[in-house]
């Protein structure tokens, strides 16, 4: 892929509309690059010019913050809004509502004040303002697909219809789960959880949001979050449903009807 | 005369009582850190208006919801019954509102009288519910004990409140058809004027009558004043701590957590993006919360307006999991390390210049507790009255990590591979290398 650093851009005397956040998962975790090609393959089809940060993008400190962290997270921190204020960034898009919390609620406070969206929210918009066309038909007309929402765009940020609107615009056959928006039941990952192992319980929390999922019967379960789709493909496989029920984020589906 | 005394005399003593152990929360809560609660005062009169005094959360579950509206609202109502009361308790009237109101009098009495029925319906479910059915969060490990003999207690306060009422009423209803020209008209009670007869018509006796009267009217009084010297004991102290409680609620998103200015100016000096302002700090700082006084204020007025509902264990990921987390148990061990650090303070054992009593939260919350925490906010979102059991957790986490350089080692290979390569895992490969599939 011909993706460019803001430097690059910035070397060729231009300026791109968007930065877009990569984050860590979406760097790094094999899964979660899937979606971050996903995402840069749309935003190409729509015409818009956007950059990465490449090696000068860090960890947000989100984990390190949570975890209780706060020098690390305040080291992290100053040293991306060092980067994204040289590069005197306006707007960014995310495809991770943890870093997408981070950069939109925590940074300001820190000297970093940017417009940040989530790609649910990006994608949205490009669909109403014409600029994103999708095809007719498609995989997912039709199908029964059951929507999970992360805690940081839902609860946390209070995003609950950009990922839905995305959704009817698949004219999927949504389903709700019974804990769903500001009742959504977390998939066990966030707070630095995804890099500890439970504490002493009955049960993992990914196994008993899946059970939930798969009792509304779906073809696939659609997410929104790099984490949440490790957690719930995590409990698809302890449920032995992996090969029969698929986690998409919401920028895999519509890449389908480009 | 004696009866005026005694009633003066029996009032002054409640409202000293009351009003020391008032005196002792107000006390405890400000031991916390100093905190400015600023900000837009419209979106908090909103807030103390649609969730304190509107009730708008607890209606995400209906059948509760009506019933708590039930005996909050005759609590409120009733509350008009009890200034007359009072008028003629020190007086030594009777009915002083009845002649100068006429039917509007009718009509408050009345209205009343329906909501103490609806109250005591609403009292008797609730009494079943918590003792008779299984609801998971009224059976957690926390309310074992005396948050479940206070559940009960109030209960019955409300029972016998509503006897009282009915009692005085009924009584009354049955000596105006007797006694016209002592016990005054007062027009027909909705509830009163044929319970009244039904319970109290076949009593000949007028002094029965008068007595039960009289004794209405003083378990009525009786248990408000008891209910408001027993109220600072009590998780129904969310009657009033919520009002304040949700005025000073965190007006920002959900998800941000409060900043650490001491720790950023620190990290700024040693990155070399600020200046050092000469002044070296005297003592080695503690950092994040252990104990009451290192929370903010506005975390021991939550842990003071918690009615142990349970909503937020109920909703909680790591306690429908089996984990040992509950975040109510967390507002109720705040609550508990504040009484027990007053009750020290008043006893003059310690001092609060020096206070070292060799316990801290830790004592009371265990690492196991605040680690199974998602931070997924689900305590936060059910909260009826806007506590916020996550901000204290996640302030224990900066204590252990930062004060006590512990917490899961499992966390440890994720700090290093933030500090050395900047993301959240050590991989051999480019931040960008996704690119080149």
């Amino acid at each position: 892929m011909a993706i460019r650093t803001i430097a690059e851009y910035q070397a060729a005397g231009e300026s791109p509309e968007i930065v877009f956040w990569v984050g860590c998962a979406g760097s790094y975790d094999a899964r979660a690059q899937k979606i971050t090609r996903a995402l840069c393959t749309i935003l190409e089809h729509a015409g818009l010019s956007f950059a990465i940060l490449g090696e000068e993008e860090r960890c947000t400190g989100d984990p390190a913050r949570r975890a209780g962290n706060e020098f690390l997270f305040q080291m992290t921190a100053a040293m991306n809004i060092e980067t994204l204020n040289m590069y005197g960034v306006k707007k960014m898009v995310t495809a991770c509502p943890h870093c997408f919390n981070t950069l939109k609620n925590e940074y300001p406070e820190l000297g970093g004040h940017y417009e940040v969206v989530h790609h649910t929210q990006l994608l949205n918009e490009l669909i109403k303002d014409g600029k994103l066309k999708l095809k007719e038909g498609g995989d997912f007309k039709g199908k029964r697909i059951v929507y999970h929402d992360s805690c940081y765009l839902g609860r946390a940020n209070d995003v609950y219809e950009a990922p839905r609107a995305l959704l009817e615009a698949l004219d999927v056959d949504l389903v709700e789960m019974k804990r769903s928006r500001q009742n959504g039941l977390c998939c066990g990952a966030g707070g630095a959880q995804m890099w500890k192992e439970d504490e002493p319980g009955d049960k993992r929390i990914n196994v008993e949001r899946i059970e939930e999922a798969i009792g509304t019967d779906p073809q696939g379960v659609a997410a929104n979050c790099p984490f949440c789709i490790t957690m719930l493909q995590d409990g698809l496989k302890a449920k032995e449903k992996n090969e029969q029920i698929p986690v998409y984020d919401l920028s895999e589906m519509i890449l389908t009807r480009l | 005369m004696l009866h005026t005394i005694v009633f003066v005399l029996l009032f002054i003593g409640a409202s000293w009582f009351a009003w020391r152990g008032f005196s002792r929360i107000r006390r405890n809560i400000l031991l916390g850190k100093a905190e400015v609660v600023a900000g837009d005062k419209s979106a908090r009169w909103r807030n103390v208006l649609l969730v304190a005094l509107g009730q708008k959360k607890m209606f995400k579950n209906m059948l509760p919801a009506v019933l708590h509206l039930f005996i909050y609202v005759a609590f409120i109502i009733t509350q008009i019954e009890l200034i007359e009361i009072i008028a003629d308790g020190v007086l030594h009237q009777h009915r002083l509102f009845a002649p100068m109101l006429g039917g509007l009098y009718t009509f408050i009495i009345s209205f009343i009288e329906i909501l103490s029925v609806l109250a005591l319906v609403a009292t008797l479910i609730f009494l079943s519910r918590r003792n008779l059915l299984h609801v998971p969060r009224f059976r957690k490990p926390e309310l074992k004990g005396f948050p479940s003999l206070d559940a009960n207690l109030i209960l019955l306060a409300e029972i016998l409140l509503i006897i009282g009422i009915f009692s005085m009423n009924g009584a009354d209803t049955v000596l105006q058809g007797r006694l016209p020209e002592v016990y005054h008209h007062t027009g027909n009670f909705a509830v009163s004027s044929w319970l009244g007869p039904a319970l109290f018509g076949n009593i000949a006796s007028n002094d029965t009558l008068m007595f039960i009267e009289r004794f209405g009217w003083w378990l009525h009084l009786s248990v408000v004043l008891g209910f408001l010297c027993y109220l600072p004991y009590s998780k129904h102290l969310h009657i009033l701590l919520a009002f304040p409680n949700t005025w000073y609620a965190s007006l920002s998103a959900k998800g941000k957590m409060e900043n650490m200015p001491e720790i950023q100016k620190e990290v700024r000096i040693m990155m070399g993006l600020d200046q050092p302002d000469g002044a070296a700090p005297a003592e080695l700082p503690e950092f994040g919360a252990n104990d009451v006084m290192s929370l903010r204020w506005t975390n021991i007025l939550q842990a003071y307006s918690c009615t142990e509902c349970g909503r937020c264990t109920a909703a909680c990921p790591a306690n429908q999991t089996g984990k040992k987390l509950s975040p109510r148990k967390v507002m109720m061990d705040v609550r508990d390390r504040a009484d027990e650090i007053g009750a020290n303070l008043d006893s003059g054992k310690f001092t609060l210049e020096n206070y070292q009593d060799g316990k801290s939260l830790f004592d009371y919350i265990s690492p196991e507790e605040i680690h199974a925490c998602t931070t997924c906010n689900a305590c936060v979102e059910a909260c009826p009255v806007l506590i916020n059991p996550l901000d204290i957790i996640l302030q224990l986490r900066r204590h252990e990590i930062l004060t006590q350089s512990a917490g899961p080692s499992e966390w440890m290979p994720m700090f290093n591979a933030i500090e050395n390569a900047g993301a959240a895992w050590q991989m051999g490969q480019a931040r960008d290398a996704w690119k080149n599939e």
